[in-house]
């Protein structure tokens, strides 16, 4: 694609699947592998094509068999290949968590520096699609704990298109969350779409009153919140954290000391959470710039619900952003 | 011993490395008694046949895997006696700059990848430099070592499933020293016979006394040569662990007795006794490589007791690449 070209339209699902394309066609050493990717096309339909392109060496159906598809990534990795592993969800991760804690974000330091591991692992999380409790959990979160990780959140086709090949250039572990519900979003992928920053927050949509700082599927939710309070006479600044590990402190404190009043927006629960990081560390470091407490909308804390009345409710929702914003606005003097 | 006789100087070799790993082992006994060296240490007193006979078989562009017993399997790979004494001692002169310490031995010049002290934990990995090996032409082999005790993990399974269908070139040994910790293994495994369950996964597979360093070498070369060709291979070496499992084990699940018979399968013993009744090896061979040995064994603690500790303001280095700007 050059710059001349039109923007293409297509899904978040398009946008992800070109990125993973590209990358193949772009070194010899990237290869797709993980649970129905070839044959089946990818249980997100997002691998869809790619097995007759590029064939089953490179695009890899495992066992289902998450600890050693997963060690084997990253013993492929330093074995000076570039492997994408895919892990259909992140719920199925925890039978790889060993592999991805106890080795690919521990090998560096445990042996001095001497072996890195330029793996990236892509999953699926989120909730919405009344997967229940076992399909549905957001843990991006949850492994930004882990020093020796990268974790990213795309939430929009530029990132899902983009974030793959600065994970791929990168030395070190890479974990790309993709959220479920993102994949039939549609807009436009600009014609010289690249890679793009792996190591700040954006800012989504400008405003004074208020920041939201979100990511993921409720970015999108955050954005149409923001939109509505607009016609209120409310305006929101929209911060898409982008990347959870590490954390962007400077764009995120940037926006406090601006608005003076903070909504985390999180899927994740909320004890022990990333929210819970943010907060703590907005109150060291711009503590002073705050008008109201930091307040938090996030999942409710339980495991998730297949009835669809219930796992609505246990999401953040664009009413219940909007409700949170007024409040804090509300509260305002 | 019914396998081919080395020359002297091979057998002189296999001794040689069985005796550093014994005297290293022994003195990182006496450090650790004098807290020279802290934290978990596991010893391979009593299985040095199995590195030896394995580690000696291979090509300088082999791979090993090993676990957190792997001091005998650092050194027959040519990794310097100081450089795993001084990573015991915590110093940056050690192999790991002293972030690893006994269980996490690394060294990338000699593709020695660990030291995994999780159990099982490293055979996905030696999946992934097999499959990598492959990927890219490279005639390369990958020497997976585990207990018998990473049997009972999924991760065995998965690997050896991965390994057959993907036609990997690997080479699983399996050391089974009888116990996993303190724990029988017929406490803990269905079925005992190690090496066939490589048949359930159309791995080919091998038992060898673990004890008898020829049977090992003669073994080591028809499983690696399998494997060079992409066919992964499971080798069982059946020995026994002179030592406690640890540092801090009083071996209350085992009796004396059967310390006892083992020891008398003491494999330098018993490969020194045989080269010398075929003439191959004399005492005067036996006493100038415990000389060299030891003169090696010194020397490691010299360094060791030479090296420097890392600066605590380099703490959290190597916790992501360091990218030099080009």
């Amino acid at each position: 694609m050059s710059t001349t070209d039109p923007p293409k339209k297509m899904t978040y699902r398009d946008a992800v699947r070109e990125g993973i394309r590209s990358a193949l066609q772009n070194d010899p050493r990237v290869f797709l592998m993980g649970e129905d990717v070839g044959h089946y096309g990818g249980c997100f339909a997002v691998s869809r094509g790619l097995l007759a392109e590029f064939g089953e060496e490179r695009i890899r159906d495992t066992p289902l068999a998450e600890s050693a598809f997963v060690g084997a990534g990253i013993g492929a990795a330093l074995g000076g290949m570039r492997p994408i592993v895919e892990i259909m969800t992140c719920n199925f991760s925890l039978l790889a968590l060993d592999q991805i804690m106890n080795t690919a974000a521990s090998l560096l330091h445990m042996s001095g520096g001497q072996f890195n591991v330029p793996l990236v692992i892509r999953m699926a999380t989120g909730g919405g699609k009344q997967l229940a409790a076992q399909h549905s959990h957001s843990l991006e979160g949850w492994y930004a704990h882990i020093p020796g990780l990268k974790v990213l959140t795309p939430a929009t086709l530029e990132d899902g298109y983009g974030m793959l090949a600065s994970a791929l250039a990168d030395p070190d572990p890479v974990l790309i969350f993709e959220n479920q519900t993102l994949y039939i979003m549609e807009g436009e992928l600009p014609a010289n779409a690249g890679p793009v920053d792996i190591s700040s927050a954006k800012v989504r949509c400008e405003g004074k009153d208020v920041t939201i700082l979100t990511y993921g599927a409720s970015l999108p939710k955050s954005l149409e919140a923001a939109a509505k309070l607009a016609e209120q006479g409310v305006h929101a600044e929209v911060v898409d954290l982008r990347v959870l590990r590490p954390l962007d402190d400077a764009t995120i404190m940037r926006s406090v000391a601006k608005t003076h009043r903070v909504l985390i927006v999180d899927e994740g629960w909320r004890s022990g959470g990333i929210s819970a990081e943010i907060s703590a560390r907005i109150q060291e470091k711009a503590f002073y710039e705050l008008d109201r407490p930091v307040q938090r909308l996030c999942s409710a804390e339980v495991p998730m619900p297949y009835a669809k009345h219930l796992e609505q409710a246990a999401l953040p929702q664009v009413e219940s952003i909007i409700a949170a914003v007024q409040n804090l606005v509300r509260s305002h003097g | 011993m019914t396998t081919a006789q080395p020359d002297h100087d091979q057998a002189r070799r296999l001794l040689w490395q069985m005796v550093r790993i014994r005297r290293f082992e022994e003195k990182c006994v006496e450090m650790y008694s004098a807290q020279k060296i802290r934290g978990f240490m596991h010893l391979y007193i009593g299985e040095e046949a199995v590195a030896t006979g394995i580690i000696e078989q291979l090509r300088p562009e082999d791979a090993i895997v090993a676990t957190y017993r792997e001091h005998g399997q650092a050194l027959v790979r040519g990794m310097s006696a100081g450089s795993i004494m001084a990573e015991m001692y915590g110093k940056q002169e050690g192999c790991a700059r002293g972030r690893g310490g006994s269980m996490h031995l690394f060294d990338a010049k000699t593709r020695f990848c660990g030291g995994n002290a999780i159990v099982g934990g490293g055979l996905p990995l030696a999946i992934g430099l097999a499959l990598a090996d492959k990927m890219q032409n490279r005639k390369a082999v990958t020497a997976c070592f585990f207990g018998e005790g990473a049997v009972a993990e999924g991760e065995f399974h998965e690997s050896l499933n991965l390994a057959a269908l993907w036609k990997l070139p690997v080479l699983f040994i399996c050391e089974n020293n009888l116990y996993a910790m303190g724990t029988a293994l017929r406490y803990t495994e269905s079925k005992t016979e190690i090496a066939k369950k490589g048949d359930a996964y159309n791995v080919a597979n091998a038992v060898v006394d673990g004890m008898d360093v020829l049977a090992v070498s003669e073994a080591a070369a028809k499983a690696i040569a399998t494997a060079r060709e992409g066919q992964p291979f499971l080798l069982e070496c059946r020995t026994y662990r002179f030592r406690a499992h640890s540092m801090f084990d009083a071996e209350l699940y085992r009796s004396k007795d059967e310390v006892t018979e083992w020891k008398k399968r003491d494999p330098i013993t018993l490969f020194f006794d045989a080269m010398k009744a075929a003439n191959v090896l004399s005492d005067a061979d036996y006493a100038a490589v415990e000389t060299e040995v030891a003169k090696e064994v010194d020397d490691s603690v010299a360094y060791a007791e030479a090296g420097t500790w890392e600066p605590v303001s380099d703490l959290t280095r190597f916790v992501y690449s360091e990218v030099t700007a080009s």
